[in-house]
């Protein structure tokens, strides 16, 4: 079927003019997918607050202002009111997504790093290298995701810096499976062959031939990660365990809201709704990316 | 059958193995001397002395290991050390609690998440998939505690329809307050899986819909509900079976948050006090039943699924 369709492309319009699909850039594979787009829009909201808090007039996060306590959205002086301390949510809401979004992205480099090497070393050597790492992943598995990040930080105790490495080590296992299917797959293929035939090492091998190769499959897994990041870290830090005042994020900032339902609560809605579409944001992202890089991976 | 039952059951062990070996070296990874650490700092040198060699926290680490599995197997987590009371007993009573929350979970994950998806697929295109698929969407990314917050909001503070936290009444109930006091949190929790159960079985159906065997199921004049409803998804099970399956640890580890929330007195509520207090047996025993019977859990999804597909048990 599609030969005849190129043939009558190419004799209508000029080489020049016609564009293979595989060659589209991802950018215009990514802009046919509307929601993708949508997704990535909500991605540059979050990224945008994360960076301009510093450079955008907004008021001191931590200022207590106690006469404008729980004052409502559109309050004078107040565009999305205050908290039960009288602070600014507005102002508290973007310096708050720096620690979010550290938070998130830190443990998802973690995860992604550790995970990768476990699933190329894995895939690659084989034998006892791969019965090794693959029952650990197993044991890992075998723990409801949440858990193991609260195990974690039993061992550890509450806080940011050990909230981070938990949630990173319940997503090792998915880097690790993914990475180790593909290697499988990458080790057997004609041009890791020949790079062998001609003498490559195991170390050009692994991180020239097969990580290179698998880049496309580890963004998007990757991508569709922080989603999950950010409502774990969220998620930690309302229960207690997470980020630690004085310092707050998102998740601690829904934590101290909750307390105030009775009273308007946006105090706690706003945070709420804030973080659900970021991880919206990153979810559609990743959605489109994998259909844009990989379409095989759709039901993964 | 056996075979493969025999086969997977033996793929368990080393999982239960490894399993063992986290949980029991939870207390010797923590920063500082288990002994220490369980009597506080006010402790005389001598009492964690003594405390350490009860313990038998001076004898060679395998050694300890054994006897602390020894323990476990017959049923002895040791005392809380802020209750002052067995583990166990305490451990299954909140496992209940949270097994109703997680079934309650289920049940709204399976009637919603695959009814939406099955209709979705018999109305392809309409406005009806399209809202569904929508709003499916949106349900994958609703954080927990941002789904339980509205929905305290919603029904139990403006509209007072439901009970906002709790199992039963003060006074105490019967199971008819114990269903009001559960919709709201197995809602809230089953609300995701039930938006990825309702893509999933979409797409399913709409592959298995497509079949020849369905074509000629229509040609012979089955009916339209028998095709869909018989043909279809018993094929289309097996994949739902398989997302159940990932759903349940995910319900699981999301009991913690939606326990918290709501205040249900589960075994999720009662381990964030526990690691709060630090009070590690309380900690162990927790993180060891909810990990044991996640793993049989699996087993049973992967018996069901080569009952479902004899190509699998035959591989």
């Amino acid at each position: 079927m599609s030969k005849p369709t190129t043939e009558m492309a190419a004799t209508e319009t000029s080489p020049s003019e016609v564009v293979p699909p595989l060659r589209q850039s991802l950018i215009a594979r990514l802009a046919r997918n509307r929601l993708s787009l949508v997704g990535a829009f909500l991605v540059a909201v979050a990224g945008f607050m994360a960076l301009s808090a510093p450079f955008l007039p907004l008021a001191d996060p931590n200022a207590v202002n106690t006469a404008d306590r729980l004052a409502d959205i559109g309050s004078p002086g107040h565009l999305l009111g205050a908290d039960e301390l009288g602070r600014y949510i507005l102002s508290r809401l973007f310096w708050r997504a720096r620690i979010t979004l550290a938070v998130s992205l830190a443990a998802t480099a973690i995860a992604m790093t550790v995970g990768t090497i476990m699933g190329l070393v894995s895939g690659y050597l084989l034998g006892w290298a791969d019965t090794v790492i693959s029952r650990v992943v197993d044991v890992l598995m075998a723990f409801p995701f949440f858990l193991l990040a609260l195990s974690e930080i039993a061992i550890l105790g509450p806080g940011l810096l050990n909230g981070m490495p938990a949630v990173a080590l319940v997503n090792v296992p998915f880097f690790a499976r993914i990475v180790r299917g593909t290697t499988l797959t990458l080790r057997e293929s004609d041009f890791v062959l020949a790079a062998r035939g001609m003498g490559a090492g195991h170390s050009r091998i692994l991180f020239r031939h097969i990580l290179l190769n698998s880049v496309s499959t580890l963004i998007i897994a990757t991508t569709l990660n922080i989603g999950w990041m950010i409502t774990a870290a969220a998620a930690l830090s309302l229960l207690g365990l997470g980020v630690q005042p004085p310092t707050s994020d998102w998740g601690t900032m829904l934590a101290s809201g909750r307390q105030y339902l009775s009273a308007p609560p946006h105090t706690s809605l706003l945070p709420g709704l804030v973080i659900f579409f970021t991880v919206l944001g990153f979810n559609l992202l990743g959605d489109g990316l994998r259909d844009a890089l990989d379409p095989r991976m759709r039901e993964v | 059958m056996r075979k493969y039952l025999l086969g997977r059951l033996a793929q368990t062990i080393p999982v239960l193995f490894g399993i063992s070996i986290l949980v029991f070296a939870m207390l010797h990874l923590a920063p500082g001397d288990p002994a220490d650490m369980l009597l506080g700092s006010e402790a005389t040198a001598e009492s964690v002395e003594k405390l350490r060699h009860d313990m038998g926290l001076d004898r060679p680490l395998v050694v300890q290991y054994v006897a602390w599995a020894g323990r476990m197997v017959k049923g002895d987590m040791g005392r809380s050390t802020v209750l002052n009371r067995q583990v166990l007993p305490e451990i299954v009573k909140r496992f209940k609690a949270t097994l109703i929350l997680t079934a309650g979970a289920l049940t709204f994950a399976v009637v919603f998440g695959v009814g939406i998806g099955i209709l979705a697929a018999t109305y392809q295109h309409s406005v009806f998939d399209s809202v569904a698929m929508l709003i499916a969407l949106a349900g994958v990314s609703m954080p927990i505690f941002f789904t339980g917050i509205a929905a305290i909001l919603i029904f139990a503070m403006d509209l007072r329809w439901l009970p906002s936290s709790g199992m039963y009444p003060a006074a105490g109930g019967d199971i008819f307050d114990l269903l009001r006091h559960l919709i709201l949190p197995a809602v809230t929790l089953g609300a995701v899986s039930a938006a990825i159960l309702a893509r999933m079985t979409r797409s399913a159906m709409l592959e298995v819909i497509r079949q020849d065997y369905v074509r000629t199921a229509r040609a012979k004049g089955v009916g339209e509900r028998r095709v869909i409803w018989v043909h279809a998804l018993r094929n289309a099970s097996i994949t739902i079976v398989t997302v159940l399956g990932m759903q349940f640890g995910y319900l699981l580890g999301g009991s913690v948050i939606t326990e918290t929330v709501f205040s249900w007195p589960g075994i999720g509520q009662m381990m964030v006090r526990a690691i709060q207090a630090r009070d590690y047996p309380m900690v162990q025993g927790g993180v060891l039943l909810v990990a044991t019977s996640f793993v049989f859990v699996n087993l049973a999804v992967d018996l069901l699924y080569a009952w479902l597909d004899p190509r699998i048990r035959y591989s």
